[in-house]
Formats: structure tokens, sequence, C-alpha cells
């Protein structure tokens, strides 16, 4: 009697999955899947085969691929580094590494903005030493290069978080029973340490094949990623059905990439994170 | 030693990374001059215009009040639903499981467009349907935060309080509710986090006029950098600070985060 009433209390939950996540799910697979005129039709998703859509869809590709590559090559030395601290600063330090993710993300974007810009920061200075100026803002370059900047904690977290959890007595074991230090990285760090990694993976690639900010603000419209090819469709030419089908196509390779990663994953630490 | 040097160094070239574009806005919100690169003495004046223009001020009440409601009401369905999801038997709770994870997977562009699609179909886009679609991504976080501390709980002691005549309100409050506690407030912790960072998913479901922060400062940026904006980026990393400082640096509960971290 007691577990069937409990189950109740989900109630307002249940109502709530129905109205505002499964319909609005619904709602866009049937713009996505029919014309202006409301009838069936695959056009909206084929469109992603235009040369503009695949055009944006390689380029959004690159960039993530790349964008989670640098983070990863930066943060798995430094969660290293961090967790062989040791000392009673430790959790400050780990601290001033996360603290940047806490500052509102745009003002991350506005930051390199400014300092990419012509007459900014970094060109000042490399003009001072005669170096000619960086030319990057509206490159790619410099989409990725704030990427890097904003996701790069959700990249370290996972990796500190998992290595933090490896035992000193596992790792002085193996060091007793003969193993060198390329042994016990490869035997025991890297393998313990491998969801963390692929939570990292997942919380850098996803944001970064799908964000249109970032893009839109340091490309000045010269970078067109599918994320902003979905938002032009949807807030300039109120082409709602090409928006929803170019939608679907890139759930399909969050979802994809996501499936990819977590069949290397036995943990499923997808929300890991914290 | 070389590694010892090696790895500080590694440490400080990140670390350059992380805050040199901070303290560079920083800087430049006591730059008496327009310019980026020429400094022209201190001076607090965007400071003052930033608290005299209205449309900051209004955004930032807006982006509290959405973080504070959206985390709260979350907070609220979340822990109820973890409630009777943990009652379900295994077949059910699969399935309220992966509802759950839908807003988790989806991008934030695709849930936003989804939210705002549903949207001005049945209503106009204002701030209530950024207030549902902020608690709509922030209940998953609740949950997933509550849920494992439930799974943790032995039943006996609720079962025992019951049998010994306990209404099961008063066995939840004295038994279950200390258990679940820190899963709640770390669940509402996130749910915060996630609202006061949103922009996708505020930027497609937001009526005209109504800014957070977030879309406010989009809105700017691509009118061009205003110093203001300086100060504010100041304002906000300060807090950002001494709210973190507090959170895990507070005696009590720091035990507590920190397991949790790990």
């Amino acid at each position: 009697m007691g577990k069937f009433k409990r189950q109740f209390l989900a109630g307002p939950y249940l109502v709530w999955i129905i109205g505002f996540i499964l319909l609005p799910v619904l709602m866009i697979l049937y713009y996505a899947l029919t014309n202006s005129g409301g009838n069936f039709t695959l056009a909206n998703v084929l469109a992603i085969g235009a040369p503009i859509h695949r055009k944006a869809l390689f380029l959004s590709l690159k960039l993530a691929f790349l964008c989670t590559a640098i983070c990863l090559v930066l943060s798995y030395p430094l969660a290293m580094v961090l967790n062989n601290l040791r000392n009673k600063y430790q959790n400050l330090i780990v601290f001033i590494f996360i603290l940047p993710m806490w500052m509102n993300f745009m003002l991350r974007i506005l930051a390199w903005k400014m300092l990419l810009s012509n007459n900014g920061v970094i060109n000042t200075v490399l003009g001072f030493f005669g170096i000619p100026s960086l030319d990057i803002l509206n490159t790619p370059t410099a989409v990725v290069f704030c990427m890097v900047y904003d996701f790069l904690p959700f990249m370290i977290l996972p990796i500190y978080n998992s290595m933090a959890r490896i035992g000193r007595d596992v790792i002085e074991a193996a060091k007793d029973l003969g193993a060198g230090n390329p042994a016990v990285f490869f035997k025991i760090i890297l393998p313990l340490t491998l969801s963390g990694v692929v939570s990292g993976i997942i919380m850098v690639f996803v944001p970064a094949l799908t964000s249109f900010a970032i893009s839109d603000l340091l490309g000045g419209g010269k970078v067109l990623l599918i994320g902003n090819v979905i938002e032009q469709a949807f807030m300039q030419e109120y082409n709602w059905n090409l928006g929803s089908g170019l939608s679907i196509v890139l759930m399909i390779f969050v979802i994809a990439s996501m499936a990819l990663m977590s069949a290397h994953d036995k943990e499923g630490g997808g929300a890991g994170v914290w | 030693m070389v590694r010892k040097t090696a790895e500080r160094i590694y440490l400080g070239v990140i670390f350059l990374f992380l805050y040199l574009p901070i303290l560079v806005l920083i800087v430049l919100s006591f730059n008496d001059s327009k310019s980026r690169v020429v400094w022209g003495g201190f001076t607090l004046k965007w400071y003052q215009r930033l608290f005299q223009s209205s449309v900051i001020l209004e955004a930032f009440s807006t982006t509290i009040f959405i973080t504070l409601a959206s985390a709260l009401l979350a907070t609220v369905l979340g822990t109820l639903a973890a409630l009777g999801i943990h009652a379900m038997k295994a077949k059910k709770q699969a399935v309220m499981l992966g509802a759950t994870n839908i807003p988790l997977l989806n991008a934030d562009i695709v849930t936003g467009l989804s939210m705002m699609l549903l949207f001005v179909r049945f209503t106009k886009l204002g701030m209530s349907t950024v207030l549902i679609a902020h608690i709509t991504f922030n209940i998953p976080y609740v949950i997933l935060n509550v849920l494992p501390r439930l799974r943790q709980c032995s039943q006996n002691a609720y079962e025992a309080a019951l049998d010994l005549g306990a209404t099961p309100f008063y066995a939840f409050y004295k038994i279950l509710w200390p258990q679940i506690r820190p899963g709640v407030f770390s669940g509402a912790l996130m749910a915060m986090t996630m609202s006061l960072d949103d922009f996708s998913v505020t930027y497609f479901t937001k009526g005209a006029g109504i800014n957070t922060l977030s879309t406010m400062i989009y809105t700017e940026m691509r009118k061009g950098i205003i110093p203001e904006m300086y100060a504010l980026s100041t304002i906000l990393f300060f807090l950002a600070l001494v709210l973190l400082l507090i959170m895990n640096f507070g005696s009590a509960r720091k035990e507590k985060l920190a397991k949790e971290q790990i």
C-alpha cells in the first residue's frame, strides 16, 4: 500500500514529462517531417545534403573534434599534476581551475572577442615586440580558441575526479610488485580514468558541435556552423520546417557520438561530472 | 626536481590561459579611456553607468528571479519525482529515467527550439515560458542527485517507523529527509548553476523585451562592446568567487561537498 501511494509523488513530474519533454519532441518531429502545407515530406531532413548545409555540418564536426582533442591534451596532464599535488592547498588549487566555469558563458566569449580584436591587447603586445599582428578574429581559429576556453573545465573536472578516486594503495601495490612508472600509468591510471575521459569528451564535444553563439560572435558571420544554419532558419528565414529537419539531423549526430563513446564506458558515467 | 618544475610551469601556463582574459576585463573596467590598450587613468564611471542602465539592471533581476524560481520549483518537483520513482518497479523506473535523460542528452539548441515550437502554438512567449523551460532542464539534475541517495537509504528504518505508528510524513521527515538532504541541496545548486549559465534555451523561449544577462550580453555584443560590460564582468566574477568560497569552504558543508565531488 505504502509503496503504491508513494509512486503518486512522481505524478506531477509525469505530467511535466508529457507536457514539456515529450510534446516538444513530437512537435519538432512533426515540423521536420512536414512541409509548410502540413503534408508529409523528407525534404527538410534531406536538406542536409545541400552544399551549404553539408559544408556547415563538416565544419562543425571538424571544429568540435579539434576542440575536444585540444581540451583532452591540455586536461589530462593537468589532472595528473593536480592529483599529484597532495598538499594542503590542493583543494584551493582545484577550486581555482574550476572557478572560470562559474563566470557567465557570454562574458567569457566577450573576453576573447576583446582580446583578439585588431586593436586588442594580444595584437598590441605582438606589435610591441615587432611581431606581425594575428588576424584571427572572424576565422575558425578564433572560434576554436574560444570553445577551448569555454569548455576546458568540463574536461578537467571529470578526469580529475576519476583520478582522485584511485587509491594510493593500488598504485603502491603495483610498485611493490615491480611495476615501473610506464606500467603503472598504462595498466592502472589510464584504464581507471577512462570513464572520466569519456564523460569529458561528451561534455565538450556535444556543446562544441551544437553551439551557435560562439561562432556567431567571434566568426563575424563568416564562420557558419550547423547551429548557425538552424538558428538562422528559425529566427531569420522563419522556415521552421527546414530548421526542425536540420535539428533532427544534428540530434542524430549527437546521439551517435554519445553511443559511440559510452560503448567504451562500462560505468556509464555520463553525469559524473560532480 | 626537474619534473616538479615542469609541473609547476604547466600549471602556471594553464592558469594564465584561464585567468588572463578575466584579468584584462577587470583592468579595463577601471580604465578611463574607451581604448582597449591605452590606460587613461583610474575611474569608476563604467560602474556608475552600469547602475544607471535600466537594460542591464532589468536583465540582472530577471536572471536572479528565473534562477531562484526555476531551481526552487525544479527541486520540489524533482525531489517528489525521485521519491515516487524510487518506489516504482524496475520497468516503470526505466521509462521515467529514460524520459528524464532526454533534456540532459539533447543539445541545448534543440531543447530550446522544440519548446519554442510548443509554446508559440499554445501561448505567447514571455517570462513564464522561460521559467517553464528552465524548470524542464533543471529537474533531471535534481533527480540524478536525489535518487542515488534514496537508493543508499535503508528501507528498514522507514518501515519500522511506520510499524511503530509514525505517519508517512513524519517517518519521511525524521528518517528519509536527513539522508537525502545533501543530494537535494547539491541538486538545487546544480540547477541554479545551469540556469544561471544558460543561453540557448532562454534565447529561443523568451519573448521580445525579456532578457536574462546571457541574452542581454549577446544582443549588446552584436552591436559592439561597451565598457559597461567590463564592469559587469568584474562584478559577476567576484560574485561567483564569493559564492563558491562560501559553498566550498563553509565549515560544515565542506566535507560533504568534498565527498560528493569524489
